[in-house]
């Protein structure tokens, strides 16, 4: 069973739907015996990164979800700003994030005229920076839809899956062990978002 | 590059799809289940929903139908008719529907705006503004699917809702709805300019180089149409068609 978390942010109904679609069942829950026996998490989230991480320390979820991922090796795909919370810190905040991967969030910043508006909303194409099962059988030209004011600044090159430019290029998407990361909304993203859920769920 | 989105603005009214003409005599088109199956077939880059009468017959957004379309759905989705509480909003993300467009009650009660987008983030609140031009040449928003007339200038209202913390604006043109000879540019340059928020443009579009013109001559993000994806031929039969990703990327090149 693949469990999404429920910690009170994020747009969990249209998740569910793709997972659905991808041929799984999924759960939304915020029990913590549930989340205790899900085969595999995902990690949703929308809006600010304090309130984010404020709703997931108050879920009380943190140290159930710390022992599945950090140490059964738990397959998590983190959403949006359910990747940013697996970071260190976010400029958008003042609270420490999980720190589960060495990375930060940073803020879009473009010269005052600029064409490009913040947050970066719409399709754009991703390019792959390593083979990952999560993009087996991709279809060419990658695209997929992004909805952020911030973006995710990996300190380690290794972790970088996957780039996307927006002004500069920024990574799109991010791994590590049994961690996969997308700024990205898979679940708004047709068919491409439909493969790489796919993915997810049959490796 | 970000592509620059192209939305079916489609249109419900007892969870039939209708197209209007400037907001009026709603003509029945079909399924709207149907029809979201086509648009996704298509790759279309998001889809809005509005429901017509859901205000003036003052319900609640119908949330079991929205549900079976969302079902359906897995492109952005944006829900607008009768939005006025956090309970409807949050209804509409647990169903799957990330954008709240808000209309009535944005002009009735702004101070609403403000408490959901910090509630549910701006991304979530999209403002649409319907406006309709006098006989002087002057614009005036009107609410309650273009029936009521609120005195409000269209770019001050827009940037009272960006500083509200609307993420968005879906600007449309009542007197070019339905009419397919194109957008009010002078519209929407005159919104877009004055907020930093990415603004939609609504209303008019007859054919893709409509579209271009409108990205290339205002300051807008996106440009929407209803029309155009629904309609065929010049006796407007209906026919759900969305142009392919190699005819979108050519209109906006040029």
């Amino acid at each position: 069973m693949i469990v999404i978390v429920n910690y009170g942010v994020g747009n969990l109904g249209s998740i569910e739907n793709m997972i659905k679609k991808a041929g799984a069942k999924a759960e939304i829950s915020s029990d913590v015996k549930t989340i205790e026996y899900a085969e595999k998490l995902v990690l949703p989230g929308v809006g600010a990164f304090d309130n984010g991480m404020q709703h997931l320390t108050d879920s009380g979820l943190i140290p159930i979800l710390t022992k599945k991922v950090i140490e059964e090796k738990t397959p998590l795909l983190g959403i949006c700003l359910g990747m940013q919370l697996m970071g260190v810190k976010s400029e958008e905040g003042k609270l420490s994030g999980l720190g589960w991967i060495d990375a930060e969030a940073i803020k879009f910043r473009f010269e005052p005229g600029s064409k490009l508006k913040v947050p970066h909303m719409g399709w754009n194409r991703i390019y792959p920076k390593q083979n990952s099962y999560i993009f087996n059988d991709m279809y060419k030209e990658p695209r997929f839809y992004f909805v952020h004011g911030y973006y995710m600044k990996c300190n380690k090159v290794e972790n970088v899956l996957a780039e996307t430019h927006f002004g500069s290029d920024f990574s799109s998407a991010i791994i590590k062990d049994n961690i996969v990361g997308t700024q990205f909304h898979p679940e708004k993203s047709h068919k491409f978002g439909l493969k790489l859920m796919q993915n997810f769920i049959n490796d | 590059m970000l592509k620059t989105r192209v939305i079916p603005c489609l249109l419900l009214k007892n969870a039939g799809l209708v197209k209007t003409f400037k907001f009026k005599d709603p003509k029945y088109l079909g399924d709207p289940i149907n029809t979201v199956k086509i648009f996704n077939d298509s790759g279309v880059d998001e889809l809005t929903f509005l429901d017509i009468t859901a205000t003036i017959e003052n319900r609640r957004p119908n949330f079991q139908f929205l549900s079976q379309i969302a079902s359906e759905c897995f492109m952005p989705l944006g829900y607008g008719g009768a939005i006025k509480t956090f309970e409807d909003i949050e209804e509409l993300l647990n169903i799957g529907i990330e954008k709240a467009i808000i209309n009535s009650e944005a002009v009735e009660k702004p101070e609403f705006i403000k408490e959901a987008a910090e509630k549910f983030g701006s991304s979530t609140i999209v403002i649409s503004i319907d406006v309709k031009k006098s006989l002087f040449g002057k614009y005036e928003v009107y609410t309650h699917s273009g029936k009521k007339a609120t005195k409000l200038d269209p770019t001050e209202f827009a940037k009272k809702m960006e500083d509200h913390g609307a993420g968005e604006l879906l600007l449309n043109s009542i007197d070019r709805d339905g009419m397919m000879k194109g957008y009010d540019l002078e519209l929407l340059e005159k919104v877009s300019k004055a907020v930093t928020i990415p603004v939609i443009a609504c209303g008019g579009a007859g054919n893709l180089n409509d579209f271009s013109e409108a990205v290339s001559k205002t300051h807008v993000s996106a440009v929407a149409a209803g029309s155009l994806f629904v309609f065929q031929g010049p006796h407007k039969a209906v026919l759900i068609n969305f142009p392919t990703e190699e005819e979108l990327e050519h209109i906006f090149d040029k």
